[in-house]
């Protein structure tokens, strides 16, 4: 097997000015990742210079048999942390040969909002807090946790270390030190409270670009449980009962709110998130009433409450925010399995753009 | 003791000699069992044609009798050898009688011939081979990753997939493609397919006879690897039966005339011949292909011929980028992945370029 490494880990780049280009897709169901590679001729920096590509549609639920051509628009350019070299992952959206957006292409309508001047000047920045949890590859029940049983309660491992309290760290480790080689913004990593589950966070990313990291980090997280020969869930409430569900807190600020009196600007966005909060938690993931029931520090999905320090709250407002009178706020709606593209673009269309 | 061994395999013996390994690839006796052996060189060599001839026993690959067994190669293309890397090729060969001849399992003899043919040369006839296999486990005759006495999930997440629970023996796709790479193989891409445990790749452009000598070497690299896995390599076309997809060897196929401005109604032609021999074509794109082109999981009827734009379904497809543009290069979607490159690459160019109804 030695051997085999050997030929994974080649370094073309002594032999060829050729590369290979991983092409990345978001599937029929909106959150299955699907990506194929191909070599170009030498190496690209800019998106704007990858080809454009297409795929079988027909066999990811997205095109008829007849008229199966999906065509991929390359939108971001990271390096590949499993093939390294000049060699590249792209993040793409999906559009028909006649050039629309597919439905599942949230991507799309997520970038017009975010092209709109109003938004630009407010330069809204993003930290989502991706959090997910790691199953066994033959059951579906969480690494660490014993077949037909569960583990102590919760106490002991929201950040905890040992061979009783941390499942998966390897997994965790090398995602971390993967997305950094990548150039994703990867902020930090920590075990969670429910044991076998982890959350890392994504930012500040300013605008679509949260959308395209936040996308490419779950995919090269996917990618490495593949290697560790473990699954990767992001299900909201993966385990009923006393456990912690999963989340993708959402924390956003404004040019206004962090300038000075931007507390002020915080507290009306927040109100306005308040008016659209059956909208905005519609959008906020599948499966979010079985996390959202105001247990496990969150709040109920039919409520909408704010606070500072508050880990019940819809929405938490940091205690520096407070003090300083400007800073960021957390959306702690998002369910683990949201799509990026569309809360981040919802979160300032409703806040700078939308009026009551 | 394992550290030892792999410090041998990884010598570099450039540092010591001038003399380089040559690994000798042919087609054994039932046309998709791949052999090799290898000799020394008294130092790197880069030009087939200053290669020396070599023999092997035909009589213990099905090739020649006993009493008369030497077949002799005639070395044809070079590429480095990802396996030994530094100075060292592999060299994909053909097979003769000592008198000459080439012997019946030589299909390359005859493709060479239609490629020579000055028509077919001015055409410049190029080649993308979507090549689809399907990777066993090495005990059981099962395909790895689905579960011994059972069988995985329907097909659906698997196509591009990732993640253990959907994509299984990247480790054997991802060497591949860098070996080709380094071994100087147009490989163009790779791809996991819709039935779980099965990948594609993709080698071209390449022009003429290249086409085929690359999709051999790349077998051969395959296989090699797969051996390094210890996992089995499958060009069966239909391996599992039921709703599961069958594995191809859909080629691409494009003509001066058909990238050229009216390339479109070059195509259109071109196709139409096809269609007339459609039962000669199907008669040597592959055995067991009838079990493959039923009609269903992305095929056309194996007694039917049709073609279409973007049409998955069809024989023969056209890309909407080809349609769109008034010139490009068809996607013909019969031959299984067990067929012979030589055989298809030239028979597309002699219906199309040579052949008159």
């Amino acid at each position: 097997m030695a051997l085999l490494s050997d030929l994974v880990n080649l370094n073309l780049s002594d032999t060829t000015e050729k590369i290979i280009a991983e092409y990345i897709w978001i599937g029929g169901s909106g959150m299955d990742l699907r990506s194929k590679a191909r070599t170009l001729p030498g190496r690209v920096d800019d998106p704007a210079k990858l080809p454009k590509w297409n795929y079988d549609g027909s066999s990811t639920g997205q095109a008829p048999g007849e008229d199966s051509e999906v065509i991929l628009y390359p939108q971001a350019i990271f390096k590949d942390p499993f093939r390294r070299g000049n060699n590249i992952l792209v993040m793409c959206d999906a559009y028909t040969p006649g050039g629309e957006p597919i439905p599942t292409n949230k991507r799309f309508e997520a970038s017009k909002i975010f092209s709109n001047p109003t938004v630009i000047a407010e330069e809204p920045w993003y930290g989502i807090e991706q959090e997910y949890t790691l199953l066994q590859k033959e059951v579906n029940w969480p690494i660490g946790w014993p077949v037909g049983g569960f583990p102590g309660p919760q106490g002991p491992y929201y950040c905890g270390i040992g061979a009783d309290k941390a499942f998966g760290r390897d997994i965790v480790d090398s995602h971390y030190k993967a997305c950094l080689y990548a150039g994703i913004n990867i902020s930090g990593i920590n075990g969670e409270v429910m044991p076998g589950q982890w959350e890392f966070q994504v930012g500040p990313v300013v605008g679509i670009g949260a959308g395209d990291q936040l996308w490419v980090a779950r995919y090269i997280l996917e990618r490495i449980t593949e290697i560790a020969g473990v699954v990767v869930s992001f299900d909201p409430k993966p385990i009923q009962g006393d456990w912690n569900g999963a989340g993708a807190h959402t924390n956003y600020s404004t040019k206004s709110m962090r300038a000075d009196g931007g507390y002020q600007v915080i507290k009306k966005a927040i109100e306005k998130m308040g008016l659209r909060h059956k909208e905005h938690i519609a959008a906020y993931g599948e499966g979010n009433e079985r996390r959202l029931t105001g247990k496990h520090e969150t709040a109920d999905i039919n409520t909408f409450c704010w606070g500072v320090a508050n880990r019940g709250a819809s929405i938490r407002v940091g205690r520096d925010t407070e003090k300083e009178g400007k800073g960021y706020f957390e959306d702690r709606r998002p369910a683990s399995n949201m799509d990026p593209y569309v809360v981040t673009s919802m979160i300032a269309q409703t806040t700078i753009l939308w009026n009551p | 003791m394992s550290l030892l061994l792999t410090d041998l395999i990884n010598l570099n013996l450039s540092d010591y000699t001038d003399k380089a390994i040559a690994e000798y690839i042919w087609v054994g006796g039932n046309g998709m069992d791949l052999r090799s052996k290898a000799k020394t060189l008294p130092a790197p060599v880069t030009d087939p044609s200053k290669l020396p001839k070599w023999n092997y026993d035909g009589s213990s690959t099905n090739q020649a009798p006993g009493q008369d067994s030497e077949v002799i190669l005639y070395p044809q293309a070079i590429f480095k050898d990802p396996f030994r890397r530094g100075n060292n090729i592999l060299v994909m060969c053909d097979t003769y009688t000592p008198a000459g001849e080439p012997i019946p399992t030589n299909k390359r003899n005859a493709a060479a011939k239609i490629f020579s043919h000055p028509d077919v040369a001015a055409e410049e006839p190029w080649y993308g081979i979507e090549q689809e296999y399907t990777l066993l486990q090495k005990n059981v005759q099962w395909p790895l990753g689905w579960p011994v006495g059972g069988y995985p999930g329907p097909q659906g997440p698997y196509y591009c997939g990732i993640g253990a629970d959907k994509a299984w023996g990247r480790d054997v796709v991802d060497a591949h493609y860098k070996a080709c790479l380094y071994a100087g193989i147009n490989i163009s891409g790779i791809n996991g397919e819709v039935m779980p445990g099965q990948w594609e790749f993709q080698v071209g452009p390449s022009i003429g006879i290249s086409a085929a000598d690359e999709l051999w070497v790349a077998r051969y690299i395959l296989e090699r690897i797969t051996e390094l896995a210890g996992v089995v390599v499958s060009f069966d076309p239909k391996p599992i039966p039921g709703d599961w997809n069958g594995a191809g060897a859909h080629t691409n196929f494009s003509t001066k005339s058909m990238r050229k401005e009216g390339g479109y109604e070059v195509i259109k032609k071109a196709i139409d011949k096809l269609g007339l021999r459609h039962k000669e074509h199907i008669a040597a794109y592959g055995e067991g292909n009838e079990r493959r082109l039923t009609g269903r999981h992305e095929t056309a009827n194996i007694n039917t011929f049709k073609w279409g734009v973007a049409d998955r379904g069809a024989s023969i497809r056209v890309g909407r980028d080809t349609h769109k543009e008034g010139k490009g290069y068809f996607e013909d979607r019969r031959p299984a992945s067990n067929m012979d490159p030589y055989v298809v690459t030239s028979m597309v160019a002699e219906t199309t370029i040579l052949w008159k109804p």
